[in-house]
């Protein structure tokens, strides 16, 4: 054993969670499905007095369809979205993701609450989010409250969330029958984090670009996003957008420039083949 | 240390153990049931080597702590060797050369197993994404994955192992 000793609670109620995790500013942590974390405290770089496991919390795995979203729970795995076990309000791209995150040994326990509460730039599912305009659901000890994924995500391993506050869900708007989606990802081998990610989303009148493993949080790709509007965009133009966007971009050196740009390009040529 | 009680069920039996909570389920099952077929490699979640099944899907142990297992049910490579599909798993490594040192080949197989059991698998492509979280250091993947494609084709032959959806 590695790890670093803590005690451990496993609360029956989202309110008992709560209240563990706040209680007396307590030194705890949240755990759900363990694959950032357990991994994070063998090698000792994360810690606590106190562990409390919200793996098994109901009020954590609940999913609701409405005709505009999806409500997924934080504590729904990428397993239960690969299979097809709930609901996916993107016509399929949040099933396909799910299926290449990690290995299905990870899948089997990661969690999408807990992918986005990491927030990883190089994760899949916190780019995806943004892509679809999702919106988090929060609970804390002041209560509930929502924030759209695309704040709540900050920076390198940072959220806003804060202290004893846990993701609940994410309401999720659902994509048109006829909206066009396209997913590019380069990683070292299969199941490794990407050095870069795309996923373009066309849906009517409104495009988005997302761009993942590129500077300390997913980026949208506002001049990118343009761009893919125009329905006859030559590849000239597309590059063009991306440079343009890729130039707000710190640290990116001409190897991860030239990658960034052909994992959007690959993406955007998905989606129109779609 | 404060140890804590803990009761899962391993193999199909009831088991009581005082654990401490930073023991990993990879911990208990060596340390504390002394059933060592589940290896330790990284213990970070890198190699794959500790794979077992927690309520019929295949997990790392060393990446679900020991408590987190409570009231489960837990399968490891002790537990299967009246199992179809390891039985053919364990012929074709033997046969294609798929074990060198053995260290990874407890995960392998469980891997493998869980591979078979529920995915249509019928090039090297399926063999290789489906076993990529799996680390041979000795770099014996060749045989692996002609062991495992083996088996998948007998299995297939024979129906024994049919995954239930594609």
């Amino acid at each position: 054993m590695k790890p670093a000793p803590f005690a451990y609670v496993r609360p029956a109620s989202l309110d008992d969670a709560l209240r563990l995790l706040s209680a007396d500013g307590g030194d705890a942590m949240p755990i759900a499905g363990g694959q950032s974390l357990v991994p994070l405290l063998a090698l000792r770089m994360s810690g606590a007095e106190r562990l409390v496991d919200i793996g098994r919390l109901e009020a954590l795995r609940q999913v609701a369809v409405t005709p505009s979203t999806v409500m997924i729970g934080a504590g729904i795995t990428h397993a239960e979205i690969e299979d097809g076990r709930v609901a996916d309000p993107a016509n399929g791209l949040m099933r396909r993701i799910a299926g290449g995150i990690a290995y299905r040994a990870i899948r089997n326990q990661g969690t999408i609450g807990g992918s986005v509460a990491l927030a990883d730039p190089a994760a899949d599912w916190p780019s995806c989010l943004i892509a679809l305009g999702a919106v988090a659901r929060i609970a804390g000890p002041g209560g509930e409250r929502t924030m759209p994924v695309e704040h709540l995500i900050e920076g390198v391993f940072a959220t806003a969330l804060a202290p004893g506050e846990l993701i609940v869900a994410f309401d999720i708007p659902r994509l048109a029958p006829s909206a066009r989606v396209g997913f590019a990802k380069v990683a070292r081998k299969t199941g490794a984090f990407a050095m870069s990610l795309a996923i373009v989303i066309l849906d009517g009148a409104e495009a988005r670009v997302v761009l993942g493993g590129a500077g300390t949080r997913p980026l949208v790709l506002a001049h990118t996003s343009a761009a893919v509007l125009a329905p006859n965009a030559a590849d000239a133009a597309l590059r063009d957008a991306i440079v343009r966007d890729l130039n707000a971009v710190d640290d990116l050196d001409a190897y991860a420039r030239r990658l960034h740009t052909a994992t959007v390009l690959r993406a955007i040529t998905e989606m129109r083949a779609s | 240390m404060t140890t804590v009680s803990l009761t899962l069920n391993v193999n199909g039996a009831d088991i009581t153990t005082p654990v401490e909570p930073r023991e990993t389920l990879a911990d208990v099952l060596r340390e504390r049931l002394t059933m060592t077929a589940t290896h330790i490699g990284c213990e970070h979640g890198a190699c794959g080597a500790c794979s077992v099944e927690v309520d019929g899907k295949i997990v790392r142990s060393c990446l679900m702590l020991g408590v987190m297992a409570e009231g489960r049910g837990v399968v490891t490579l002790e537990g299967l060797n009246d199992d179809p599909i390891i039985a053919v798993l364990r012929r074709a490594f033997h046969e294609k050369h798929a074990v060198q040192c053995g260290f990874c080949t407890p995960g392998m197989l469980m891997m493998a197993r869980d591979l078979l059991k529920n995915r249509h698998v019928t090039s090297e492509r399926d063999v290789r994404d489906g076993m990529a979280g799996q680390i041979c250091r000795c770099t014996g993947y060749a045989g692996i994955v002609r062991a495992i494609l083996a088996a998948a084709e007998e299995l297939r032959r024979t129906s024994a192992g049919a995954p239930a959806s594609a």
